[in-house]
């Protein structure tokens, strides 16, 4: 059919992609995001995260072209190619020229001389501006080409080139773990040398991009065609045997996540404890969303109250911003309390929506959320919870006489938290209370008929997942000894709520791949933080229109999202 | 079985009057407190009452956009807020530009009709391609998806227009025509918020009128009813859904210059509160119905500005200013436990909810 097509036709389309990758790379530039990353080096003094965006950006849309357009006959698809990336370019290119003949500036900040300069690549306007149409001209063929080749070397070559990019925009981090890793066989100097030999001042050095796009090609290459055989032949071994490798991998891993703290460092430690509270939040709300199905927009207002009991319980420093004395209680006596708290104010706050559905039930809990905060902010309580000023002077947790005071002591808390929350909710979920949740979430109302007492398993659902997030609050209150009213707001709400989503909702692995996508990446990524919330969002829109059932779906929900096109039409079954 | 749920059913609901009634007494009781303590006089509360037209007028017309797409589509479009917000702050700098060249003074209704079709188009363009890219993919899909989807849509395009227009705070240039008041009935009122509220009202009869009248209106109408009735009866509703999105974008971006010539200052974050109270005011006149939406909007405009002194002051509540948008949230909590059809709306279904 391709074959036959009128080339004019095909012109149309190649030149409309191209204008979608020119205006995707005019807001790049806009939005500042060129202009800032041209400072970070993915390969040192070669290639800038900036430059590497621009023509990443070409490269996709030449790739992308060149399959639209070239199944037929390669030839078609390369010219496509290059067709697509140099409108883009050029779209591009006219938006640099213009910036200073029309001011731009004084409406567009980002518009600005240093923008210029980094797609100029420093040299005088017009001949810069050859360079970047030229080099976008190179880029958008390699994507073309390499579309064209077959599958196996394709595949290997954009491996290692994603591994190129992301090993250099993680430098320091990767380069502190190698360091750190070499530490514990107590051979600092060797692993200093080693890190060397990849990276750069700031980036990878050439020699270690070319070894790090070698051996992420071998590697994926290896994988692909050997993955299937080494699966066959492990079923194959004696049971006993394949339930010892089982067991010793899990050995493994239970050691890596052990002595992880040691091996990552302490700021890495740090993000992985976030990441640990937001999961913990995230199997929480689970609970309440992804097996009882009510979808609830202020879950914060259970992690403030988790975080403000134990502040106000053990606070030394409670009179300085309150009008209380306080009870100074430790952490440990003061954990029942916390969670007791949010699991009472989980079932005051559960009782009046009770007969509230979907978007509703969403925006009242929105609502409460809200309001929790504006008081919390608010003079009016100030003398009880400290108002701006927040509660100060909240000791760290006691573990045998042992303070956990950094964030890589802290870790094992948070762990464990976290590993019992999953135990919590796996056993749930399969209990006779999950298969009610579950029963409630596809239809209320034949769940009533089959004789489940709605008051008493949605409270329930409020009531765990409260519980989940008044111990993150816990938790957190003591990990920062300090909290303000700023730290609870919509957002965290949000975040959770996408985490199961992105996750999968219903699915517990789904939630910790979920928090390490959406908080952990954006941590580690600080050249992104301005930009983090652009990308969250166009994350969460891409996540739901590509793959709404998540990275790691529930087996319910795969079935439902490519199973029927309605929803609430069919009952599906409680998964096995 | 059965008389067992009935004893708790009648727990819930008796736990549900009394919180009714202790809300009805605290109102009243707060009210009499505060309208006998003397604190303000006749011509303050005049003040906060005419200031609350204003600012309901703004709310009103923002709540038209999600009520006419909750009515036809039954999502609730968590990103008109931004689509408010994009209006209000391109139309800053056209405004920006003509206060120094001098046209917003020597031709202000010229002026001020260019800032607001600018900020209409850029709401409009906005709300189309919400509709086109975010939205139309998933209709039929189950209920979350579009709501996160809108969740994402939002903070994408609050900082996509950070990352555009900067994040500072803008001022509002104010044509001199409007500074000063008007006698309107022996009483001065501020010029700003006569105009304000006329040309929102302005705008809620044409809505009304095209709604009502013309022939799309009528197929909005027979959309909302029905969609596969009105697609049976040669209706585009594709097309008839994206008209929708722009009608309220459109009304959006008159909302914004409005509240660039009210509140004086425009960033990117300025969407999402009053886009939650307008929200709220939707559901305080009856969602999915346009002059319920224009009612609440009055309505929670007015409880707003006039219910933390009048109320929360009375109940000897301090700084009780920092406490009105918690006014605005509990009544929306409070509405949607009590009467969740609204002031105007007719009985939703237990589906639609």
């Amino acid at each position: 059919m391709k074959q036959q097509a009128d080339t004019n036709f095909n012109l149309k389309e190649m030149i409309q992609l191209g204008a979608t990758g020119g205006v995707i790379l005019i807001l790049l530039s806009l939005f500042g995001m060129v202009e800032s990353f041209v400072e970070r080096d993915i390969i040192y003094k070669s290639l800038s995260l900036g430059i590497a965006l621009v023509f990443g950006v070409i490269f996709i849309f030449g790739y992308l072209s060149a399959k639209r357009n070239g199944n037929a006959k390669s030839s078609v698809g390369i010219a496509a190619g290059l067709i697509t990336g140099l409108v883009a370019s050029a779209m591009l290119a006219i938006l640099v020229y213009a910036i200073e003949p029309l001011t731009l500036r004084a409406v567009f900040v980002n518009a600005s001389p240093a923008l210029i300069e980094a797609l100029t690549f420093g040299q005088e306007m017009i001949p810069g501006l050859m360079t970047l149409v030229g080099l976008s001209a190179v880029a958008s063929l390699l994507g073309a080409i390499i579309f064209t080749l077959p599958p196996v070397p394709r595949s290997a070559i954009l491996v290692g080139i994603i591994m190129v990019i992301t090993v250099g925009t993680l430098e320091e981090l990767i380069s502190d773990v190698i360091v750190n890793i070499f530490k514990l066989f107590d051979a600092k100097k060797a692993g200093k040398s080693f890190a060397g030999i990849f990276f750069a001042k700031e980036g990878l050095s050439l020699q270690g991009s070319v070894i790090t796009f070698v051996s992420a090609a071998v590697i994926s290459t290896l994988w692909k065609l050997r993955s299937q055989k080494m699966k066959t032949s492990f079923n194959k071994l004696p049971p006993a045997t394949q339930k010892s490798a089982k067991i010793s991998t899990l050995v493994i891993l239970s050691l890596i996540t052990i002595f992880m703290p040691q091996i990552i460092g302490s700021y890495l430690s740090e993000i992985l404890v976030i990441v640990a509270i937001y999961t913990l939040m995230g199997f929480g709300l689970n609970i309440v969303v992804g097996f009882a199905g009510l979808l609830d927009l202020g879950y914060v207002a259970f992690f403030a109250i988790g975080a403000y009991t134990m502040g106000l319980l053990t606070s030394i420093q409670l009179p300085q911003t309150t009008g209380l004395t306080g009870v100074q209680m430790t952490f440990w006596t003061a954990l029942p309390f916390a969670v007791g708290a949010s699991v009472l104010w989980g079932i005051l706050l559960g009782v009046p929506v009770l007969r509230m559905r979907g978007d509703y039930l969403a925006i009242v809990t929105l609502g409460f959320g809200e309001i929790i905060r504006v008081l919390a902010l608010s003079n009016f309580l100030q003398p009880l919870i400290g108002g701006a000023q927040g509660i100060l002077g909240i000791p760290k947790p006691i573990v045998f006489g042992f303070e956990l005071k950094t964030s890589q002591e802290l870790y094992y808390l948070v762990i464990i938290a976290a590993a019992l929350a999953a135990f919590i909710s796996w056993r749930l979920r399969d209990s006779r209370t999950g298969r009610s949740w579950m029963a409630m979430r596809e239809d209320e109302d034949v769940a009533e008929a089959m004789g489940i007492n709605l008051i008493k398993t949605k409270l329930l659902a409020f009531a765990t997942g409260a519980a989940l997030s008044g111990l993150a609050g816990a938790i957190f209150a003591a990990k920062l000894g300090s909290i303000y009213p700023h730290s609870f707001n919509l957002l965290i709400s949000i975040n959770v709520l996408s985490l199961i989503i992105v996750g999968g909702i219903g699915s517990l692995p789904g939630v910790v791949v979920g928090a390490f996508v959406l908080v952990g990446l954006p941590e580690l990524l600080r050249e992104f933080s301005e930009y983090r919330m652009l990308i969250f969002g166009a994350l969460l829109v891409t996540m739901m229109l590509v793959k709404p059932e998540g990275i790691w779906p529930a087996a319910v929900q795969k079935r439902e999202l490519h199973g029927h096109e309605e929803d609430e039409s069919g009952i599906e079954p409680a998964p096995a | 079985m059965r008389s067992g749920r009935f004893k708790n059913l009648s727990i819930v609901d008796s736990l549900l009057w009394l919180f009714r009634v202790g809300i009805i007494v605290l109102v009243i009781w707060g009210s009499y407190k505060g309208l006998t303590s003397g604190k303000y006089t006749a011509e303050v509360w005049r003040d906060f009452f005419i200031f609350g037209l204003a600012q309901g007028g703004i709310y009103a017309l923002i709540a038209l956009g999600y009520t006419l797409v909750y009515g036809i589509l039954f999502m609730i479009n968590f990103a008109h807020g931004e689509v408010f917000m994009s209006g209000a702050f391109t139309a800053y700098f056209v405004a920006d530009a003509f206060d120094k060249s001098g046209f917003l003074n020597s031709n202000p209704i010229a002026a001020l009709s260019i800032v607001m079709l600018v900020s209409m188009a850029m709401s409009i363009t906005i709300a189309a391609l919400l509709e086109r890219i975010a939205y139309r993919p998933l209709r039929g899909a189950p209920r979350l998806v579009p709501l996160i989807t809108a969740i994402g849509a939002s903070y994408f395009l609050q900082y996509a227009f950070r990352g555009l227009y900067g994040s500072g705070k803008k001022v509002y240039p104010e044509p001199a025509i409007l500074s000063g008041k008007w006698i309107i009935l022996g009483a001065p009122v501020l010029k700003t918020q006569v105009v304000v509220f006329v040309t929102a009202v302005a705008m809620m009869f044409i809505l009304y009128y095209f709604v009502q009248k013309t022939k799309t209106g009528k197929a909005m109408r027979a959309v909302a009813e029905n969609k596969d009735v009105a697609r049976l009866m040669g209706i585009d509703v594709d097309q008839v859904i994206v008209t929708t999105f722009v009608v309220g974008a459109a009304m959006a971006g008159v909302a914004g210059v409005l509240y660039g010539l009210l509140f004086k200052q425009v960033d990117f974050i300025m969407g999402f509160i009053p886009g939650i109270k307008a929200f709220t005011a939707a559901v305080l006149g009856g969602i999915g119905n346009i002059p319920g939406a224009m009612v609440g909007g009055l309505v929670l405009g007015v409880i707003e500005s006039v219910g933390p002194s009048l109320v929360l002051e009375g109940l000897g509540i301090p700084a009780a200013y920092q406490l009105k948008d918690v006014i605005a949230f509990t009544m929306l909590v409070l509405i949607l436990i009590f009467r969740p059809q609204g002031i105007l709306g007719q009985t939703l279904s237990e589906k639609k909810m």
